[in-house]
């Protein structure tokens, strides 16, 4: 059998972040240091989780993906699959199995397990794990600085993996320390201590301790260890505590994004093989009443993945976020003033009935005349031929503005700069989407832009995704450069 | 269709936030105008063309309920803001085919019932593909690319537009009926607060309450009701294919639409220069930048030289072509159903030499032009009127 591990792994970490010590001035107290990254007004885990997947390049990969895991304890639906959305938008044949795990801050790691046991019981299996959340956290609480939106994404098969993993195991252990009930949107915990100690350390370095026997391993034999962490210092305690030295270590990046729950050892691990070189093994330690453990050994086809420093540069180019106010607006904690009038309606039908085009971002190229057009154009434009075209998904085109309004009639009041853009990609298709993720002083006629799914409004008491578009991020145009 | 039909009497209703007024007074302010401007009793009306556009679906029964008209055809129609100027081509049209003899066109509009400032954003068919599209968001778009290939700098380009807008409001200050009346400089355009960029508040037209009608009779029944009928010399209608924006190749700074329209127009009316030819012009300023746009698409300009006309002041009231010598959609405002008919108004009076003000009555014009473009925007209609027959 092939060695099965990590094919790709991508991330997604939100354009906007807030100092946390704005949060903490907001309510006269003080702040704890750093940052924490807050999904923009219209994201959510789903969209977040299709831009982790985009990262890793998973979409373009199509009917090379046999499945797809959802994990997230933030999911927009109680109950409707969000891997159905996600899979749809990336253009995933329907032939895909998708499913949903949620509840635990396991979810990610447990849907790795999966893959991974998956691809053992049929080779040749390829399969997308994707972690998303944008956790709530009771306003001046702590947590609402410590926890930070982010998703990441990793194939998991046998074909040519980054890292091939080697071992996995790890226990269970039921605890009430850090729990939501259904219906509410922030998180409630036990006294820290307890949840510290009872909890988080307990589990963790009893799982890494098994793991290190049964794989007659050590913490010395590992170039890095890769743990989930809840807080700014606690999984540095409990490292030592294993054996592991500091430089050993992976930063989980709790002063940049803060706690991301499913997706954070997924985005810390991702910015581990960054760095990593052929032969280093990593060691990856993820808690959610319980712990999950795997380690990692990199395989020589890192070289030819294209995502060095690109954390660092993804870090760079987002935008501060300062004002709390909007803050709470955003994530639905208060209510904006409604902007103008909504003249449309909704209709499930309808939804469903596009779902190419909402989703899928299909357009059309005319097999008469060549004709690019979006959305499909059942008659051609521009020759007029019926019903002769092939339907082209778009979404991994880089168009280019053609015009643009910055318009601050069209928002609402906490996000009131609406960007009304019309671009063009190298084959002529034209597109009218709005655009996201902006600074309006950054915007020209000619600027490339990629494309984003985002949550559009919730109009007939669902949510309506849609795309939008959004400028490159240092870290793309590198990429897109090689 | 030159000079088969004529315009025998109008009316139009104060425009303006009506908030005492319903739809159904302004129909009947705008109707009875017309009736007394024409002479003519209500039963001798043998079909109405009726255009409005926000009062969902309704038929046309509102000015069947308001005028009490009584078993006669009362057909609706809702075009965008071309609505009113589409009610006028139906009823020459209808008088033209000999199936009417008089027939009244009116459109009215009740925007100020809706509870909120401007048109609303969300438009389309699509709920999420158009779900923030604005008319300003829109026209804007103009804007930026006729910058852009014209080489013309966000600053330049502001200023420029601020000259259409502060012509439209100092000939505004001249109508009566119109919705605004404030004389405003340069310095207040560039001021203004932003809605979409480059448009800033000043750039956009008023969102009114308002009717206007207009009475439509054949070319032998004209002298009948009065000595100076104004014909109808030619009219365009064109609908552009596809939302612009998704448009395949559209370049932003012309529109199909706009010179089919007038071109058709042209044709009909005989019309080989209309730089010299026409002598007023009201044209659908419901965005400064559009005015622009129009004054080329027209040919009232050359192609990417309508700054040497705004310049040089040639569309303003002592200009060579003065252009919404009534201050437009700007100032006279925008009911969108309501507005070709208006413009037609302005046109029919001026022919007459007839205004409600000497002061903004233009002398000798001869021949005049009135136009709409709706939509996002898709849809261009321009009626072309003479005092003279032949």
């Amino acid at each position: 059998m092939q060695p099965i591990g990590i094919t790709s792994i991508g991330v997604h970490i939100p354009y906007y972040y807030m100092q946390r010590n704005t949060i903490a001035a907001a309510w006269g107290a003080r702040g704890l240091k750093g940052c924490r990254s807050v999904a923009n007004v219209d994201e959510d885990a789903v969209t977040m989780a299709v831009e982790a997947i985009r990262d890793a390049g998973a979409d373009a990969l199509g009917g090379g993906i046999q499945a797809l895991y959802f994990a997230s304890t933030t999911a927009p639906y109680a109950e409707k699959s969000h891997a159905a959305i996600v899979a749809t938008a990336c253009n995933l044949p329907e032939t895909v199995f998708t499913t949903d795990i949620a509840s635990s801050l396991k979810a990610g790691t447990g849907a790795l397990r999966m893959a991974l046991d998956a691809a053992i019981a049929r080779p040749g299996t390829n399969t997308v794990v994707v972690a998303a959340d944008c956790r709530d956290a009771a306003p001046k609480s702590p947590q609402e600085q410590l926890f930070g939106d982010a998703a990441a994404a990793v194939t998991i098969g046998d074909e040519n993996p980054i890292a091939v993993i080697d071992h996995m195991s790890g226990n269970t252990r039921e605890i009430v320390d850090v729990w939501r009930n259904a219906g509410e949107r922030n998180i409630n915990t036990a006294e820290p201590r307890f949840v510290t100690d009872c909890g988080y350390k307990s589990a963790m370095q009893a799982a890494v301790a098994s793991f290190l026997k049964e794989t007659r391993t050590s913490a010395p034999d590992y170039t890095r260890l890769v743990i989930s962490t809840s807080d700014l210092r606690e999984y540095l305690a409990v490292s030592k505590k294993l054996g592991f030295s500091p430089e050993q270590v992976q930063d989980p990046l709790m002063l940049e994004i803060g706690c991301s729950g499913t997706a954070q050892v997924f985005v810390a691990l991702a910015a581990a093989l960054e760095t990593a070189t052929p032969g280093d093994r990593i060691l990856v330690a993820n808690y959610g009443n319980g712990a999950d453990v795997f380690s990692l050994t990199v395989t020589d086809a890192i070289c030819r993945c294209p995502r060095r420093s690109r954390m660092r540069d993804l870090l760079a180019s987002r935008r501060e976020l300062a004002e709390y106010g909007r803050l709470l607006s955003f994530r639905g904690t208060i209510e904006p003033a409604a902007g103008e009038p909504f003249r449309l309606t909704i209709s499930t039908a309808m939804t469903w009935r596009d779902q190419g085009t909402y989703l899928g971002l299909e357009g059309s190229v005319c097999e008469e005349c060549g004709t690019a057009a979006f959305p499909v154009n059942r008659v051609c434009h521009s020759c007029g031929a019926k019903d002769k075209f092939t339907v082209s998904p778009r979404s991994h085109m880089e168009p280019e503005i053609f015009t643009y309004s910055v318009d601050r009639l069209a928002g609402r009041s906490d996000d009131p700069v609406v960007v009304q853009t019309v671009a063009e990609d190298k084959s002529g298709c034209r597109y009218y989407l709005n655009m996201t993720d902006f600074n309006p002083e950054e915007i020209f006629v000619g600027k490339k832009l990629n494309f984003t799914l985002r949550k559009i409004h919730n109009l007939g008491n669902f949510v309506n995704y849609y795309w939008k578009f959004r400028p490159l991020r240092k870290a793309e145009e590198k990429t897109n450069e090689g | 269709m030159k000079d088969k039909v004529a315009i025998v009497g109008m009316g139009c209703s104060k425009f303006g936030e009506r908030w005492d007024m319903g739809l159904s007074d302004l129909i009947i302010e705008a109707a009875y105008e017309g009736y007394a401007d024409a002479g003519i009793e209500p039963g001798q009306i043998d079909a109405v063309f009726y255009s409005n556009g926000t009062t969902g679906a309704l038929a046309a029964t509102p000015v069947a309920d308001a005028l009490k008209l009584k078993n006669i055809p009362i057909l609706r129609n809702e075009n965008y803001c071309c609505s009113g100027h589409i009610a006028l081509i139906e009823a020459c049209m209808a008088v033209a085919s000999g199936a009417y003899k008089t027939v009244l066109a009116i459109g009215a509009e009740k925007l100020k019932d809706t509870g909120f400032a401007g048109l609303g954003a969300g438009r389309g068919i699509s709920t999420v593909m158009e779900a923030r599209r604005t008319a300003p968001g829109s026209f804007a778009l103009i804007g930026t690319r006729y910058f852009e290939e014209n080489g013309i700098s966000y600053d330049e380009g502001k200023r420029l537009l601020a000259n259409i807008a502060v012509k439209n409001h100092a000939n505004g200050m001249l109508s009566p009926k119109a919705h605004f009346h404030k004389e405003i400089t340069v310095e207040d355009v560039l001021k203004a607060p932003i809605i979409a960029t480059p448009l800033g508040l000043f750039d956009c037209c008023g969102n009114s309450d308002g009717a206007a009608c207009a009475i439509i009779t054949s070319a032998e029944n004209a002298r009948s009701f009065r000595d100076d009928p104004i014909w109808i010399k030619g009219f365009g209608i064109s609908m552009d294919a596809g939302l612009p924006h998704m448009r395949p190749g559209f370049g932003w700074t012309s529109f199909d639409a706009l010179k089919v329209s007038s071109g058709k127009a042209y044709e009909m009316a005989g019309i080989k220069n209309p730089r010299e030819e026409i002598d007023v012009a009201e044209v659908h300023d419901c965005f400064t930048v559009t005015e622009m746009l129009i004054y080329e698409d027209f040919g009232f300009s050359a192609r990417g030289r309508a700054r040497d006309d705004i310049d040089s002041g040639f569309f303003e009231r002592t200009g060579g072509l003065p252009v919404n010598v009534d201050g437009g959609l700007k100032c006279f405002g925008h009911p969108v159903g309501a507005s070709g008919i208006r413009m037609t108004y302005e046109i029919y009076k001026q022919l007459q030499g007839r205004t409600d003000n000497p002061e903004r009555q233009l002398k000798g014009a001869a021949r005049g032009l009135s136009h709409t473009f709706g939509g996002p925007p898709q849809l261009s209609a321009v009626l072309i009127a003479g005092n003279e027959k032949g």
